[in-house]
Protein backbone atom coordinates (compact mmCIF):
# COMPACT_ATOMS: atom_id res chain seq x y z
CA UNK A 1 0.00 0.00 0.00
CA UNK A 2 2.78 2.42 1.20
CA UNK A 3 4.92 1.48 -2.64
CA UNK A 4 1.17 2.01 -3.97
CA UNK A 5 0.95 5.26 -2.90
CA UNK A 6 4.12 6.48 -3.28
CA UNK A 7 4.46 5.84 -7.14
CA UNK A 8 1.12 7.95 -7.37
CA UNK A 9 2.86 10.65 -5.51
CA UNK A 10 5.88 10.38 -7.55
CA UNK A 11 3.66 10.48 -10.72
CA UNK A 12 2.06 13.50 -9.86
CA UNK A 13 4.99 15.64 -8.26
CA UNK A 14 7.58 14.27 -10.74
CA UNK A 15 5.91 16.73 -13.79
CA UNK A 16 5.48 19.82 -11.08
CA UNK A 17 8.82 19.27 -9.71
CA UNK A 18 10.20 19.49 -13.02
CA UNK A 19 8.39 22.46 -13.92
CA UNK A 20 9.43 24.20 -10.95
CA UNK A 21 13.29 23.63 -11.59
CA UNK A 22 12.82 24.16 -15.40
CA UNK A 23 11.09 27.84 -14.21
CA UNK A 24 13.46 28.45 -11.00
CA UNK A 25 14.32 31.92 -11.80
CA UNK A 26 10.85 33.11 -11.35
CA UNK A 27 10.74 31.70 -8.37
CA UNK A 28 7.71 34.12 -6.69
CA UNK A 29 5.88 33.88 -9.44
CA UNK A 30 5.41 29.83 -9.76
CA UNK A 31 3.31 29.84 -7.02
CA UNK A 32 0.78 32.31 -7.39
CA UNK A 33 -0.24 33.84 -10.65
CA UNK A 34 -0.85 37.40 -9.03
CA UNK A 35 -2.75 39.08 -11.98
CA UNK A 36 -5.35 36.31 -11.25
CA UNK A 37 -6.02 37.60 -7.39
CA UNK A 38 -9.10 39.25 -7.89
CA UNK A 39 -10.59 36.15 -9.56
CA UNK A 40 -9.64 33.82 -7.07
CA UNK A 41 -10.86 36.18 -4.70
CA UNK A 42 -14.13 36.15 -6.38
CA UNK A 43 -13.83 32.65 -6.37
CA UNK A 44 -13.45 31.96 -2.85
CA UNK A 45 -16.15 33.80 -2.02
CA UNK A 46 -18.71 32.66 -4.32
CA UNK A 47 -17.81 28.43 -3.38
CA UNK A 48 -17.50 30.27 0.44
CA UNK A 49 -20.69 31.07 0.45
CA UNK A 50 -21.93 27.68 -1.06
CA UNK A 51 -19.81 25.68 1.30
CA UNK A 52 -21.13 27.80 4.12
CA UNK A 53 -25.05 27.55 2.77
CA UNK A 54 -24.57 23.73 2.32
CA UNK A 55 -23.50 23.02 6.04
CA UNK A 56 -25.78 25.64 7.23
CA UNK A 57 -28.54 23.20 5.49
CA UNK A 58 -26.84 20.41 7.15
CA UNK A 59 -27.52 21.55 10.26
CA UNK A 60 -31.04 22.13 9.82
CA UNK A 61 -31.45 25.45 8.24
CA UNK A 62 -34.79 25.64 6.01
CA UNK A 63 -34.02 26.85 2.17
CA UNK A 64 -36.64 27.43 -0.13
CA UNK A 65 -36.32 27.02 -3.69
CA UNK A 66 -38.70 28.64 -6.27
CA UNK A 67 -40.51 25.61 -8.16
CA UNK A 68 -39.13 24.91 -11.36
CA UNK A 69 -41.74 24.41 -14.07
CA UNK A 70 -39.36 21.87 -15.91
CA UNK A 71 -38.51 19.46 -13.59
CA UNK A 72 -41.81 19.22 -12.03
CA UNK A 73 -42.86 17.75 -15.86
CA UNK A 74 -40.03 14.61 -15.52
CA UNK A 75 -42.88 12.46 -13.77
CA UNK A 76 -45.75 13.19 -15.85
CA UNK A 77 -43.65 13.27 -18.99
CA UNK A 78 -42.79 9.40 -17.42
CA UNK A 79 -46.06 8.82 -16.65
CA UNK A 80 -47.38 10.20 -20.12
CA UNK A 81 -45.17 7.09 -21.70
CA UNK A 82 -46.30 4.64 -19.12
CA UNK A 83 -49.50 5.51 -20.03
CA UNK A 84 -49.39 5.77 -23.77
CA UNK A 85 -47.01 2.08 -23.42
CA UNK A 86 -44.57 4.48 -25.73
CA UNK A 87 -40.64 4.82 -24.89
CA UNK A 88 -38.94 7.74 -23.37
CA UNK A 89 -35.73 8.99 -25.41
CA UNK A 90 -33.10 10.62 -23.21
CA UNK A 91 -30.39 12.66 -25.29
CA UNK A 92 -27.47 14.12 -22.86
CA UNK A 93 -25.72 16.32 -25.49
CA UNK A 94 -23.43 15.74 -28.38
CA UNK A 95 -20.27 16.56 -25.89
CA UNK A 96 -18.17 13.92 -23.79
CA UNK A 97 -17.84 13.76 -20.04
CA UNK A 98 -15.44 17.22 -19.64
CA UNK A 99 -18.35 19.03 -20.63
CA UNK A 100 -20.28 20.01 -17.19
CA UNK A 101 -23.35 20.41 -19.14
CA UNK A 102 -23.02 16.73 -20.24
CA UNK A 103 -22.34 15.55 -16.39
CA UNK A 104 -25.72 17.74 -15.64
CA UNK A 105 -27.57 16.01 -18.33
CA UNK A 106 -26.61 12.30 -16.67
CA UNK A 107 -27.12 13.49 -13.22
CA UNK A 108 -30.55 14.40 -14.36
CA UNK A 109 -30.74 10.73 -16.39
CA UNK A 110 -30.35 8.86 -13.10
CA UNK A 111 -33.95 10.87 -11.66
CA UNK A 112 -35.73 10.27 -15.36
CA UNK A 113 -33.69 6.68 -14.72
CA UNK A 114 -35.40 5.87 -11.53
CA UNK A 115 -38.76 6.97 -12.31
CA UNK A 116 -38.90 4.79 -15.60
CA UNK A 117 -37.72 2.30 -13.84
CA UNK A 118 -40.54 2.29 -10.96
CA UNK A 119 -43.09 2.89 -14.06
CA UNK A 120 -41.63 0.00 -15.75
CA UNK A 121 -41.34 2.28 -18.89
CA UNK A 122 -38.72 1.71 -21.66
CA UNK A 123 -35.42 4.17 -21.63
CA UNK A 124 -33.73 4.56 -24.53
CA UNK A 125 -30.40 6.48 -24.40
CA UNK A 126 -28.35 7.25 -27.86
CA UNK A 127 -25.17 8.49 -27.50
CA UNK A 128 -22.41 10.44 -29.42
CA UNK A 129 -19.13 10.06 -26.97
CA UNK A 130 -18.44 6.14 -25.58
CA UNK A 131 -17.44 7.64 -22.43
CA UNK A 132 -20.75 8.73 -22.08
CA UNK A 133 -22.20 5.66 -22.77
CA UNK A 134 -20.01 3.94 -20.22
CA UNK A 135 -21.07 6.61 -17.49
CA UNK A 136 -24.56 6.76 -18.63
CA UNK A 137 -24.99 2.91 -18.30
CA UNK A 138 -23.07 2.87 -14.80
CA UNK A 139 -25.91 6.14 -13.89
CA UNK A 140 -28.63 4.19 -15.22
CA UNK A 141 -27.82 0.67 -13.68
CA UNK A 142 -27.43 2.48 -10.43
CA UNK A 143 -30.74 4.19 -10.68
CA UNK A 144 -32.82 0.91 -11.40
CA UNK A 145 -30.87 -1.05 -8.41
CA UNK A 146 -32.26 2.66 -6.24
CA UNK A 147 -35.91 2.15 -7.59
CA UNK A 148 -35.46 -1.66 -6.72
CA UNK A 149 -35.79 -3.10 -9.93
CA UNK A 150 -32.20 -4.08 -10.92
CA UNK A 151 -33.60 -6.72 -13.61
CA UNK A 152 -35.51 -3.91 -15.33
CA UNK A 153 -32.25 -2.23 -16.58
CA UNK A 154 -31.30 -3.33 -19.84
CA UNK A 155 -28.07 -1.79 -20.50
CA UNK A 156 -28.51 -2.17 -24.77
CA UNK A 157 -30.88 0.53 -24.61
CA UNK A 158 -27.64 3.00 -23.80
CA UNK A 159 -25.83 2.80 -26.61
CA UNK A 160 -22.76 4.75 -28.99
CA UNK A 161 -24.22 5.65 -32.45
CA UNK A 162 -21.35 8.30 -33.76
CA UNK A 163 -19.30 10.82 -32.83
CA UNK A 164 -20.48 12.39 -35.78
CA UNK A 165 -22.53 15.50 -35.00
CA UNK A 166 -25.04 15.04 -38.04
CA UNK A 167 -24.91 11.22 -38.20
CA UNK A 168 -26.22 11.29 -34.44
CA UNK A 169 -28.68 13.42 -35.68
CA UNK A 170 -29.60 11.40 -38.06
CA UNK A 171 -29.96 8.07 -36.19
CA UNK A 172 -31.54 9.78 -33.41
CA UNK A 173 -34.36 11.76 -35.58
CA UNK A 174 -34.68 8.99 -38.03
CA UNK A 175 -35.37 6.21 -33.87
CA UNK A 176 -37.87 9.52 -33.03
CA UNK A 177 -39.75 9.31 -36.63
CA UNK A 178 -39.90 5.33 -36.15
CA UNK A 179 -40.73 4.93 -32.85
CA UNK A 180 -42.72 7.87 -31.17
CA UNK A 181 -41.29 8.11 -28.47
CA UNK A 182 -44.01 9.70 -25.96
CA UNK A 183 -41.43 12.05 -24.08
CA UNK A 184 -38.41 13.57 -25.20
CA UNK A 185 -35.64 14.85 -22.78
CA UNK A 186 -32.70 16.87 -24.29
CA UNK A 187 -30.35 17.74 -21.39
CA UNK A 188 -26.84 18.64 -21.83
CA UNK A 189 -24.42 20.35 -24.47
CA UNK A 190 -26.39 21.18 -27.56
CA UNK A 191 -25.01 23.02 -31.04
CA UNK A 192 -26.87 23.56 -34.52
CA UNK A 193 -28.86 20.17 -33.93
CA UNK A 194 -30.83 21.30 -30.89
CA UNK A 195 -34.02 22.54 -33.44
CA UNK A 196 -33.44 18.99 -35.73
CA UNK A 197 -33.92 16.89 -32.08
CA UNK A 198 -36.68 19.78 -30.96
CA UNK A 199 -38.81 19.94 -34.04
CA UNK A 200 -38.69 16.00 -34.79
CA UNK A 201 -40.17 16.00 -31.56
CA UNK A 202 -42.70 18.16 -31.83
CA UNK A 203 -43.82 16.55 -35.19
CA UNK A 204 -43.79 13.17 -33.19
CA UNK A 205 -46.03 14.90 -30.54
CA UNK A 206 -43.65 13.94 -27.89
CA UNK A 207 -43.65 15.96 -24.73
CA UNK A 208 -40.40 17.06 -24.61
CA UNK A 209 -38.00 18.58 -22.01
CA UNK A 210 -34.66 20.33 -22.80
CA UNK A 211 -32.21 22.07 -20.79
CA UNK A 212 -28.52 23.22 -21.82
CA UNK A 213 -26.00 26.00 -20.81
CA UNK A 214 -25.75 27.35 -24.68
CA UNK A 215 -27.47 30.86 -24.82
CA UNK A 216 -27.53 30.49 -28.44
CA UNK A 217 -29.16 26.99 -28.92
CA UNK A 218 -32.31 27.84 -26.08
CA UNK A 219 -34.25 29.86 -28.13
CA UNK A 220 -34.88 26.86 -30.24
CA UNK A 221 -35.37 24.53 -27.45
CA UNK A 222 -37.91 27.62 -26.19
CA UNK A 223 -39.73 27.50 -29.04
CA UNK A 224 -40.11 23.92 -29.85
CA UNK A 225 -40.05 22.15 -26.45
CA UNK A 226 -42.60 22.45 -23.67
CA UNK A 227 -40.64 23.11 -20.60
CA UNK A 228 -37.04 24.42 -21.30
CA UNK A 229 -34.56 24.76 -18.46
CA UNK A 230 -32.42 27.53 -18.91
CA UNK A 231 -28.77 28.00 -18.01
CA UNK A 232 -28.35 27.51 -14.61
CA UNK A 233 -31.84 25.59 -13.43
CA UNK A 234 -29.79 22.69 -15.86
CA UNK A 235 -27.17 22.70 -12.83
CA UNK A 236 -29.72 22.96 -9.98
CA UNK A 237 -31.61 20.30 -11.79
CA UNK A 238 -30.02 17.18 -9.90
CA UNK A 239 -30.11 19.16 -6.26
CA UNK A 240 -33.71 20.35 -7.02
CA UNK A 241 -34.77 16.58 -8.11
CA UNK A 242 -32.37 15.31 -5.07
CA UNK A 243 -34.06 17.08 -2.27
CA UNK A 244 -31.36 16.83 0.21
CA UNK A 245 -30.87 20.21 2.53
CA UNK A 246 -27.21 20.20 1.46
CA UNK A 247 -27.45 20.23 -2.02
CA UNK A 248 -30.42 22.49 -1.99
CA UNK A 249 -28.12 24.54 0.34
CA UNK A 250 -25.33 24.82 -3.03
CA UNK A 251 -28.58 26.79 -4.58
CA UNK A 252 -28.56 29.43 -1.74
CA UNK A 253 -25.11 29.78 -2.39
CA UNK A 254 -25.72 30.63 -5.82
CA UNK A 255 -27.62 33.30 -4.59
CA UNK A 256 -25.22 35.24 -2.63
CA UNK A 257 -23.09 34.84 -6.06
CA UNK A 258 -25.89 36.76 -7.93
CA UNK A 259 -25.75 39.39 -5.15
CA UNK A 260 -22.65 39.71 -5.31
CA UNK A 261 -22.47 40.16 -9.69
CA UNK A 262 -25.43 42.54 -8.72
CA UNK A 263 -23.16 44.66 -6.48
CA UNK A 264 -20.74 44.30 -9.13
CA UNK A 265 -22.65 45.32 -12.38
CA UNK A 266 -24.24 48.51 -10.12
CA UNK A 267 -20.16 49.85 -9.56
CA UNK A 268 -19.33 49.27 -12.92
CA UNK A 269 -22.08 51.18 -14.58
CA UNK A 270 -21.81 54.25 -11.99
CA UNK A 271 -18.01 54.48 -12.50
CA UNK A 272 -18.94 53.74 -16.79
CA UNK A 273 -21.37 56.69 -15.89
CA UNK A 274 -19.68 58.86 -13.93
CA UNK A 275 -16.32 58.19 -16.11
CA UNK A 276 -18.10 59.12 -19.73
CA UNK A 277 -19.72 62.33 -17.88
CA UNK A 278 -16.17 63.58 -17.02
CA UNK A 279 -13.76 62.53 -20.05
CA UNK A 280 -11.00 65.02 -18.02
CA UNK A 281 -11.25 62.96 -14.70
CA UNK A 282 -8.13 61.07 -15.01
CA UNK A 283 -9.12 59.18 -11.41
CA UNK A 284 -11.94 58.09 -12.32
CA UNK A 285 -10.84 57.32 -15.94
CA UNK A 286 -8.36 55.08 -14.29
CA UNK A 287 -10.64 53.32 -11.82
CA UNK A 288 -13.13 52.52 -14.31
CA UNK A 289 -9.73 50.83 -16.15
CA UNK A 290 -8.65 49.06 -13.63
CA UNK A 291 -12.23 47.69 -12.51
CA UNK A 292 -12.95 46.62 -16.12
CA UNK A 293 -9.73 44.58 -16.78
CA UNK A 294 -8.21 43.86 -13.59
CA UNK A 295 -10.81 43.38 -11.00
CA UNK A 296 -13.60 41.43 -13.66
CA UNK A 297 -10.26 40.57 -15.98
CA UNK A 298 -9.00 36.85 -16.14
CA UNK A 299 -5.42 38.57 -15.84
CA UNK A 300 -4.77 37.23 -19.27
CA UNK B 1 -14.41 -3.36 -1.81
CA UNK B 2 -17.72 -3.25 -5.08
CA UNK B 3 -18.24 0.03 -3.00
CA UNK B 4 -14.74 1.12 -2.90
CA UNK B 5 -14.67 0.75 -6.79
CA UNK B 6 -18.04 1.73 -7.92
CA UNK B 7 -18.63 4.85 -5.48
CA UNK B 8 -15.70 6.16 -3.18
CA UNK B 9 -12.62 5.85 -5.79
CA UNK B 10 -14.87 7.49 -8.82
CA UNK B 11 -15.88 10.25 -6.63
CA UNK B 12 -12.30 10.54 -5.04
CA UNK B 13 -10.41 10.68 -8.83
CA UNK B 14 -13.30 13.53 -9.78
CA UNK B 15 -12.66 15.74 -6.80
CA UNK B 16 -9.04 15.53 -7.29
CA UNK B 17 -9.58 15.94 -10.74
CA UNK B 18 -11.43 19.27 -10.02
CA UNK B 19 -9.55 20.50 -7.34
CA UNK B 20 -6.30 20.18 -9.59
CA UNK B 21 -7.52 22.02 -12.61
CA UNK B 22 -8.64 25.03 -10.31
CA UNK B 23 -5.63 24.90 -9.14
CA UNK B 24 -3.71 25.15 -12.27
CA UNK B 25 -5.93 28.25 -13.33
CA UNK B 26 -4.23 30.05 -10.64
CA UNK B 27 -0.71 28.18 -9.27
CA UNK B 28 1.19 28.37 -12.51
CA UNK B 29 3.70 25.40 -10.82
CA UNK B 30 0.35 22.88 -11.06
CA UNK B 31 0.10 23.07 -14.81
CA UNK B 32 1.97 20.21 -15.47
CA UNK B 33 -0.56 18.54 -13.15
CA UNK B 34 -3.31 19.78 -15.27
CA UNK B 35 -1.84 18.46 -18.77
CA UNK B 36 -1.29 15.34 -16.97
CA UNK B 37 -4.85 15.00 -16.00
CA UNK B 38 -5.81 16.07 -19.83
CA UNK B 39 -3.58 13.44 -21.42
CA UNK B 40 -5.04 10.79 -19.16
CA UNK B 41 -8.62 12.30 -20.02
CA UNK B 42 -7.60 11.60 -24.11
CA UNK B 43 -6.17 8.44 -23.31
CA UNK B 44 -9.56 7.33 -21.48
CA UNK B 45 -11.43 9.02 -24.34
CA UNK B 46 -9.70 6.28 -26.93
CA UNK B 47 -9.61 3.23 -24.99
CA UNK B 48 -13.50 4.13 -24.52
CA UNK B 49 -13.89 4.85 -28.47
CA UNK B 50 -13.01 0.91 -28.85
CA UNK B 51 -15.66 0.33 -26.52
CA UNK B 52 -17.73 2.11 -28.28
CA UNK B 53 -16.46 0.63 -32.53
CA UNK B 54 -17.46 -2.52 -30.16
CA UNK B 55 -20.84 -1.82 -29.23
CA UNK B 56 -22.18 0.10 -32.34
CA UNK B 57 -20.96 -3.40 -34.11
CA UNK B 58 -22.26 -5.59 -31.75
CA UNK B 59 -26.05 -3.48 -31.28
CA UNK B 60 -26.39 -3.60 -35.30
CA UNK B 61 -25.22 -6.91 -35.91
CA UNK B 62 -27.68 -8.01 -32.98
CA UNK B 63 -30.47 -6.27 -35.13
CA UNK B 64 -29.41 -8.02 -38.46
CA UNK B 65 -29.32 -11.62 -36.87
CA UNK B 66 -32.23 -11.24 -35.37
CA UNK B 67 -33.85 -9.55 -38.03
CA UNK B 68 -35.63 -7.05 -35.56
CA UNK B 69 -37.55 -4.07 -36.86
CA UNK B 70 -35.57 -1.17 -38.74
CA UNK B 71 -32.77 -4.38 -39.10
CA UNK B 72 -32.28 -2.93 -42.86
CA UNK B 73 -31.24 0.79 -41.43
CA UNK B 74 -29.13 -1.44 -39.17
CA UNK B 75 -27.28 -3.58 -42.51
CA UNK B 76 -26.81 0.10 -44.09
CA UNK B 77 -25.02 1.18 -41.04
CA UNK B 78 -22.83 -2.09 -40.40
CA UNK B 79 -21.93 -1.92 -44.07
CA UNK B 80 -20.52 1.99 -44.02
CA UNK B 81 -18.70 1.14 -40.72
CA UNK B 82 -17.11 -2.05 -41.69
CA UNK B 83 -16.07 -0.82 -45.64
CA UNK B 84 -14.72 2.73 -44.04
CA UNK B 85 -13.09 1.02 -41.29
CA UNK B 86 -11.65 -1.79 -43.96
CA UNK B 87 -10.52 1.06 -46.64
CA UNK B 88 -8.85 3.49 -44.09
CA UNK B 89 -7.10 0.75 -42.18
CA UNK B 90 -5.96 -0.70 -45.61
CA UNK B 91 -5.34 2.70 -46.90
CA UNK B 92 -7.22 1.60 -50.13
CA UNK B 93 -5.98 3.72 -52.89
CA UNK B 94 -2.97 5.95 -51.26
CA UNK B 95 -0.68 7.20 -53.27
CA UNK B 96 3.17 6.15 -51.83
CA UNK B 97 4.65 9.10 -49.87
CA UNK B 98 7.17 11.07 -52.12
CA UNK B 99 10.15 10.50 -49.17
CA UNK B 100 9.41 7.04 -49.37
CA UNK B 101 7.90 5.84 -53.20
CA UNK B 102 9.02 2.37 -52.92
CA UNK B 103 7.00 1.84 -49.62
CA UNK B 104 3.27 1.17 -50.13
CA UNK B 105 1.22 2.01 -47.04
CA UNK B 106 3.80 5.26 -46.73
CA UNK B 107 1.05 7.67 -47.77
CA UNK B 108 -1.56 9.28 -45.93
CA UNK B 109 -4.59 7.66 -44.98
CA UNK B 110 -6.22 11.06 -45.81
CA UNK B 111 -4.20 11.61 -49.31
CA UNK B 112 -6.56 13.12 -51.95
CA UNK B 113 -7.94 10.60 -54.23
CA UNK B 114 -7.97 7.86 -51.66
CA UNK B 115 -10.89 5.77 -51.40
CA UNK B 116 -11.51 7.18 -47.42
CA UNK B 117 -10.94 10.80 -49.29
CA UNK B 118 -13.68 9.55 -51.64
CA UNK B 119 -16.10 8.30 -48.90
CA UNK B 120 -15.67 11.53 -47.09
CA UNK B 121 -15.69 13.80 -49.57
CA UNK B 122 -18.74 12.43 -51.75
CA UNK B 123 -20.26 10.84 -49.43
CA UNK B 124 -20.25 11.85 -45.78
CA UNK B 125 -19.96 16.11 -46.64
CA UNK B 126 -23.14 16.12 -48.97
CA UNK B 127 -24.91 13.96 -46.08
CA UNK B 128 -24.00 15.95 -43.34
CA UNK B 129 -25.04 18.82 -45.78
CA UNK B 130 -28.06 17.61 -46.28
CA UNK B 131 -28.64 17.21 -42.60
CA UNK B 132 -27.40 21.10 -42.05
CA UNK B 133 -29.57 22.18 -44.93
CA UNK B 134 -32.83 20.49 -42.58
CA UNK B 135 -32.77 23.29 -40.02
CA UNK B 136 -33.95 25.65 -42.51
CA UNK B 137 -37.02 24.13 -42.92
CA UNK B 138 -37.25 23.62 -39.19
CA UNK B 139 -36.36 27.01 -38.33
CA UNK B 140 -39.19 28.12 -39.98
CA UNK B 141 -42.04 25.85 -38.80
CA UNK B 142 -40.64 26.87 -35.28
CA UNK B 143 -40.84 30.35 -36.27
CA UNK B 144 -44.36 30.11 -37.25
CA UNK B 145 -45.38 28.35 -33.66
CA UNK B 146 -43.36 30.94 -31.22
CA UNK B 147 -44.12 34.02 -33.38
CA UNK B 148 -48.08 33.14 -33.14
CA UNK B 149 -50.14 36.35 -31.45
CA UNK B 150 -51.90 34.57 -28.72
CA UNK B 151 -50.64 36.93 -25.79
CA UNK B 152 -49.22 39.81 -25.22
CA UNK B 153 -45.14 38.30 -24.81
CA UNK B 154 -46.13 36.80 -28.19
CA UNK B 155 -46.80 40.16 -29.59
CA UNK B 156 -44.03 41.73 -28.30
CA UNK B 157 -41.42 39.14 -29.62
CA UNK B 158 -43.72 38.96 -32.75
CA UNK B 159 -42.92 42.60 -33.43
CA UNK B 160 -39.24 42.16 -32.36
CA UNK B 161 -38.77 39.49 -34.77
CA UNK B 162 -40.37 41.57 -37.99
CA UNK B 163 -38.18 44.16 -37.44
CA UNK B 164 -34.87 42.24 -36.99
CA UNK B 165 -35.92 39.80 -39.92
CA UNK B 166 -36.05 42.97 -41.71
CA UNK B 167 -32.78 44.61 -40.17
CA UNK B 168 -30.99 41.76 -41.51
CA UNK B 169 -31.95 41.65 -44.97
CA UNK B 170 -31.63 44.23 -47.80
CA UNK B 171 -35.56 44.90 -47.78
CA UNK B 172 -35.10 46.39 -44.38
CA UNK B 173 -32.04 49.35 -45.35
CA UNK B 174 -34.75 49.73 -48.83
CA UNK B 175 -37.43 50.41 -46.81
CA UNK B 176 -35.76 52.60 -44.82
CA UNK B 177 -33.08 54.08 -46.65
CA UNK B 178 -35.11 57.80 -46.50
CA UNK B 179 -34.09 58.27 -42.98
CA UNK B 180 -31.53 60.94 -42.46
CA UNK B 181 -27.93 59.76 -41.28
CA UNK B 182 -28.54 61.49 -38.16
CA UNK B 183 -31.63 59.74 -37.00
CA UNK B 184 -29.68 56.11 -38.33
CA UNK B 185 -31.14 54.80 -35.40
CA UNK B 186 -34.26 55.19 -36.11
CA UNK B 187 -34.08 52.33 -39.42
CA UNK B 188 -34.64 48.75 -39.97
CA UNK B 189 -30.89 48.16 -39.36
CA UNK B 190 -29.88 50.70 -36.48
CA UNK B 191 -32.65 49.69 -34.83
CA UNK B 192 -31.55 45.99 -34.68
CA UNK B 193 -28.38 46.35 -34.33
CA UNK B 194 -27.93 49.38 -32.12
CA UNK B 195 -31.02 48.77 -29.87
CA UNK B 196 -32.27 45.12 -29.86
CA UNK B 197 -29.19 43.16 -30.15
CA UNK B 198 -26.80 45.34 -28.40
CA UNK B 199 -28.93 46.41 -25.82
CA UNK B 200 -31.89 43.50 -24.81
CA UNK B 201 -30.44 40.63 -26.42
CA UNK B 202 -26.60 41.50 -24.93
CA UNK B 203 -28.60 42.31 -21.33
CA UNK B 204 -30.30 39.08 -21.73
CA UNK B 205 -27.77 36.87 -22.39
CA UNK B 206 -25.56 38.09 -20.35
CA UNK B 207 -27.88 37.41 -17.45
CA UNK B 208 -28.54 33.98 -18.44
CA UNK B 209 -24.10 33.46 -19.13
CA UNK B 210 -23.92 34.95 -14.99
CA UNK B 211 -26.39 32.41 -14.09
CA UNK B 212 -24.73 29.52 -16.14
CA UNK B 213 -21.27 30.78 -14.45
CA UNK B 214 -22.73 30.36 -10.66
CA UNK B 215 -24.52 27.21 -11.73
CA UNK B 216 -20.85 25.88 -13.24
CA UNK B 217 -19.34 26.94 -10.03
CA UNK B 218 -22.25 25.28 -7.84
CA UNK B 219 -22.50 21.90 -9.26
CA UNK B 220 -18.49 21.54 -9.87
CA UNK B 221 -18.41 22.29 -6.19
CA UNK B 222 -21.03 19.86 -5.23
CA UNK B 223 -19.39 17.06 -7.59
CA UNK B 224 -15.56 17.76 -5.94
CA UNK B 225 -17.27 17.65 -2.42
CA UNK B 226 -18.76 14.24 -3.42
CA UNK B 227 -21.83 15.79 -2.24
CA UNK B 228 -23.84 14.99 -5.88
CA UNK B 229 -22.56 11.33 -7.02
CA UNK B 230 -25.82 10.92 -9.23
CA UNK B 231 -23.79 10.63 -12.12
CA UNK B 232 -22.21 7.40 -11.09
CA UNK B 233 -25.42 6.18 -10.16
CA UNK B 234 -24.88 6.12 -6.15
CA UNK B 235 -27.37 9.11 -5.25
CA UNK B 236 -29.56 7.32 -2.61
Amino acid sequence: MATLAAVIASLLLAPTLAYAAENAPDAAALWFDWSRAWFAAILVLVCGAVIVCTEMAKHGWSTYVRPIAGLAAIDDAVGRATEMGRPILFVPGIMDLDQIETVAGLTVLAHVGEKAAQYDTALEVPTARSLVMTAAREGLQGAYLAAGRPEGFNEERVYYVTDDQFGYVAYTCGWMAREKPAACFYLGKFFAESLLFAETGNSIGAIQLAGTAEPAQLPFFVAACDYTLIGEELFAASAYLSGEPQQLGTLKGQDFGKLLAGGLLVIGCVLATLSAMSPGNETLRRSFSYFTHVILGKGE
Amino acid sequence: MRSLLRNTLPAVIAGVAGVVMIGAFFVPVAKPLQQLAEVWFTILAAMAFLIGGTNLFLHHAKKVAQLQAGWGFSAVTLTAFVGTVVVGLLKWGVPPAEKYPNVAWSGSYQEEGSVLWWLYEYVMNPVIATMFSLLAFYVASAAYRAFRAKNTEAILLLGTAFIVLLGRTYAGTLLTSWVPDAYGALTFPGMTDSVIMAVFTTAGQRAIMIGIALGIAAISLRIILGLDRSYLGVDE
